[in-house]
């Protein structure tokens, strides 16, 4: 097991197990109360979905629900911002164009 | 349903001590927050299931939130209702209707009812845009605040901080104590004009103290300052790879040879805030455009706008800061209880706190101007509306050749901030291009266009059409 | 000569005067396209008029923007997508195909839809549905490009576009004759001015001493989040002809639904007289909710990400007021197209230009005359002393 990541050593985090869910069919770790932004956001994951128009990369921006580039398919959900749902064990999330 | 007494939309700041002051008088109390947990954006902090048992490492302020959250849950009358995304507010006969959806994964409808209602919703990163600034990486500064704060995760490895306003230092501090190298801060602002506001800053020395305590900590990581830079251009494939910064003269335009590239993982960026007015707009609330551009709510004294009953404290009336918030909030809960026969008498202490906490706020507007000569660092390509990914030069066209003068005819024309956001991320960026291209000068009317959004969330049709209470009646 | 109104109309009279070789001036009191144009959901309709005036204007219209989409139908957003109008039960489709045997005697296209066949035309219809008439002529367009895609192209041709140029007068000579107009930055001569000011017509018509009836008749539109293609065609329920045609002041639903080229569902659409009250009405957005998600069951779980809503130029008979005003010599009219203004823009602005350039109109204009519902009192002001601006 790596050594925690410095921000939980700080702030002496000790927290519940971490789980996996599925992303475009590969696991990410998260750690319960994060959400699935930033679960892919710590697992390097930061293009989340393809534009519309030029189908160009698009990733996290605002991080806050404003700016709804985060969007990604959640389960069966369409086109939800990922920064503001925290992640659950087996959430299977998609990339897509929207 | 129970009818509140007040129902307080956002969580932060201005929203907890409104909802606080209004509850100590046993008043009903729905304080609604789209966040999972009390203290809005300034007070964001990890969830209960990461038990983190030092959190102030990472917050300021901490200790003085936690006693606050404690002294609002020991108040029966306040409901916390977190995870409601209000749509919509209306005020009928009297009454205010707040519609809410709930579990975004699948959004269930709420309605809230209240006699009296505190807008307190905040504010969010004020963005320029910039070749290259949709690469997956770059994010606001308030992202990479949120991914630390409330998650623990480093936005990045190599980061680069940049913009524009105070909010970059406890950024950039947190990101380096959390581990995170910071290649530099590019602050647009010139810091010698600090020296303009010498007895308002001195005037305000709690302030300056939290800000040398940034300072040290950037000295401390080594985390050079730049005052004066911009990154006017990120690199990357596929994702960001680096920035080109340079230094800027006066009136915001790079000076030639100053141009170099960063190499780095991450960009944080964010040019001061601007308030989230929608909810008002609904209302017809009055509003005005403050000294750093934003529209803002038009309060008096008791925070009251000049729709009866409907009061707004904190970023929404002028962004100032969680303390000037926090003031605010309490004053605006002391007027909604003398509304109510409650006693509601303002301190006089407190009425001047918020009178220095402006002028601290004016002063820091005018040091941490928008660099004007940001729309000289844009390609015609450029992004400007990212949602409906509008080009600049598809503005310019808009503008020069059909005659798009003002932001309704320019959204019209270009789809700029018709997208998901409503403009949101882009109408400071699209009005100003709009005069830059040879549009009117963008009145305050305009600009508060901009914030006229009926539907403030995304709402499911099946929800909305619930909202028809008059289905059932006959028709006639 | 002068056009007063920068929406659509405006634009289209502007565009065939210039074509025609006149010089034009088109003045706006706001921006360009300021008005109902911009709040519009760009419906090229013939689907849903019966025979009479208003559907043999609306044929032509048809042809015309069928002519003009084939040169700029990217630029605007033409799409040629049809109609589908849907009856919920048996009774509705049989007033459905009458409707329809009525509208072919007119010359509109149209091809009864069995139950069994909606599917194949638009597969996420409701099932339980009775059919259907489909309509090929009904278009789509994006109505803004296109009303500045004409100001463009009448600019082209010499004309001039004055935004923020409210005319506060009407120049008149001694025997009554419109010789221009006044706005608050000075005079401009024209040898005749057309009325094309859609729902303030009424006030310019007041300034040459006539009587125009126009009145606002709010509509809502919701705007979903942006899709694949869901829905195919332009798809309304039976009941909202009935809906266009009525008088009434209070509210009417009927469920139109269409998708746009940004991937975005269009819902309208209601109709209701209150002024130009600009507060978003919840329940008349619940009600367009509920409507939609009825045809379409497949949009109950999909967002609404905007509203807006707009105001209709209507008129007590439901017909625009086109061509000469008998009572004003020099003063023209192309107002009072209610929903309906940019389906019927390109025939109205041709026929301005016919009896602009003195043409025999293509259409005979005597039902869209503009004094029908004149008061007796108008003659006796049609020489009225000239009104002069300060």
């Amino acid at each position: 097991m790596n050594p925690p990541p410095e921000p939980w050593r700080l702030v002496h985090a000790d927290p519940d197990p971490p789980f996996e869910i599925i992303v475009d069919d590969q696991p990410v770790r998260a750690v319960p109360g994060q959400t699935i932004g930033a679960a892919l956001w710590a697992a390097g994951v930061r293009s989340t979905r393809h534009t519309r128009g030029t189908g160009r990369g698009r990733g996290m921006f605002c991080g806050i629900g404003i700016c709804f580039d985060c969007l990604m398919t959640v389960n069966d959900g369409p086109a939800l911002r990922v920064c503001q749902i925290e992640a659950r064990p087996g959430d299977v999330v998609r990339t897509g164009t929207m | 349903m129970p009818t509140y007494d007040a129902v307080v939309i956002g969580a932060g700041p201005a929203g907890m001590s409104g909802a606080h002051t209004i509850g100590q008088a046993g008043l009903q109390v729905a304080l609604v927050d789209a966040g999972p947990r009390l203290g809005g954006q300034f007070h964001r902090h990890p969830p209960a299931a990461f038990h983190a048992t030092r959190p102030q490492a990472l917050h300021h302020g901490w200790r003085h939130f936690c006693a606050f959250r404690d002294r609002l849950a020991d108040l029966p009358g306040v409901t916390h209702l977190p995870d409601h995304h209000v749509w919509s507010v209306e005020q009928a006969d009297g009454l205010i209707t707040v519609r809410a959806v709930t579990d975004l994964r699948r959004p269930v409808g709420v309605t809230i009812r209240g006699r009296a209602l505190l807008i307190a919703t905040g504010g969010y990163d004020r963005q320029l845009p910039f070749p290259g600034w949709d690469l997956p990486g770059v994010l606001t500064a308030g992202a990479a605040q949120a991914l630390l704060k409330g998650n623990l995760v480093l936005a990045g490895r190599r980061v680069v901080v940049a913009g524009s306003g105070p909010f970059l230092l406890p950024v950039a501090a947190g990101l380096g104590r959390a581990g995170a190298t910071v290649v530099g801060v590019y602050e647009a602002a010139r810091v010698s004009r600090f020296l303009r506001h010498a007895t308002t800053l001195a005037q305000n020395a709690g302030k300056l103290v939290e800000a040398a305590r940034h300072h040290a900590t950037l000295l401390r990581h080594r985390i050079p300052m730049h005052s004066g830079w911009a990154v006017v251009a990120a690199h990357g494939d596929t994702h960001l790879a680096a920035v080109t910064v340079a230094r800027l003269d006066r009136a915001g335009n790079p000076v030639p040879g100053t141009r170099r590239r960063v190499p780095c993982d991450t960009l944080a960026i964010g040019y001061g805030f601007t308030p989230q007015t929608e909810l008002l707009v609904q209302l017809g609330c009055a509003t005005r455009v403050d000294v750093d551009g934003s529209v803002v709510a038009d309060v008096d004294a008791g925070q009251r706008t000049n729709v009866p009953s409907v009061y707004a404290a904190g970023e929404v009336t002028g962004i100032g800061g969680a303390a000037l918030s926090e003031v605010e909030g309490v004053i605006a809960g002391l007027a909604i209880r003398a509304g109510v026969g409650k006693p509601g008498r303002v301190p006089r202490r407190l009425l001047s706190r918020r009178t220095a906490l402006r002028r601290f706020a004016a002063a820091m507007h005018d040091v941490y101007r928008v660099p004007a000569g940001w729309v000289g660092w844009l390609t015609p390509e450029t992004i400007v509306c990212r949602c409906e990914e509008v080009p600049a030069e598809r503005v310019r066209a808009a503008v020069e050749q059909d005659g798009a003068t003002q932001p309704r005819t320019g959204k019209l024309l270009t789809r700029a901030g018709m997208g998901w956001c409503q403009g949101r991320v882009c109408a400071h960026a699209v009005s100003t291009l709009i005069t830059h291209f040879g549009g009117r000068p963008a009145s305050p009317a305009d600009l508060a266009t901009w914030a006229n959004r009926p539907i403030a969330q995304p709402v499911p049709l099946r929800l909305l059409a619930d909202a028809a209470p008059d289905l059932s009646a006959p028709q006639p | 000569m002068v056009v007063i109104g920068a929406g659509i109309i405006g634009a289209a009279c502007a565009f065939a005067a210039a074509r025609a070789g006149l010089r034009v001036a088109v003045l706006d009191r706001g921006p360009v396209i300021g008005g109902t144009t911009g709040a519009g959901e760009g419906n090229i309709l013939v689907s849903d008029k019966g025979p009479g005036a208003e559907l043999d204007l609306a044929v032509l219209s048809s042809t015309l923007w069928r002519q003009f989409g084939a040169e700029h139908g990217d630029a605007i957003e033409y799409e040629p997508k049809g109609g589908l109008v849907v009856a919920a039960g048996e009774a509705d489709m049989r007033a459905l195909r009458r409707f329809a045997a009525e509208q072919r005697a007119g010359g509109v296209q149209t091809q009864v839809v069995t139950a069994d066949d909606l599917p194949e035309l638009e597969p996420h219809l409701a099932p339980g549905l009775a059919g259907g008439v489909r309509y090929p002529q009904d278009a789509q367009v994006q109505p803004m490009l296109a009303a500045a895609l004409l100001l463009r192209l009448a600019r082209d041709r010499g004309a001039t576009i004055h935004p923020d140029t409210p005319v506060i007068a009407m120049r008149r000579d001694g025997h009554g004759r419109v010789i221009g107009v006044s706005t608050p930055g000075g005079t401009i001569p024209a040898g005749s001015v057309v009325n094309a000011a859609g729902v303030w017509a009424g006030q310019m018509a007041a300034l040459a001493g006539v009587r125009m009836p126009v009145l606002p008749r709010r509509g809502c539109i919701l705007v979903t989040q942006p899709l694949p293609a869901i829905v195919r065609h332009k798809v309304y329920g039976a009941g909202y002809t009935t809906d266009v045609m009525s008088d009434a002041t209070d509210l009417q639903v009927s469920p139109v639904i269409e998708g746009t080229r940004a991937g975005t569902v269009l819902i309208g659409a209601s109709r209701e007289r209150v002024g130009f009250d600009r507060a978003m009405p919840i329940p008349v957005l619940a009600r367009l909710a509920r409507h939609a998600t009825e045809l379409f069951p497949v949009l109950a779980d999909v967002s609404v990400i905007r509203a807006y809503l707009g105001f209709r130029p209507y008129m007590p008979d439901h017909l625009p007021a086109l061509g000469a005003d008998p009572r004003v010599p020099g003063l023209l009219h192309a107002c009072g197209h209610e929903g309906a203004g940019i389906g019927l823009a390109l025939a109205s602005g041709h026929l301005i230009g016919q009896v602009l350039t003195g043409a025999e109109p293509t259409l005979d204009l005597y039902p869209f005359r503009p004094d029908r519902f004149s008061d007796p009192a108008d003659g006796a002001r049609t020489g009225a002393p000239t009104e002069e601006a300060t």
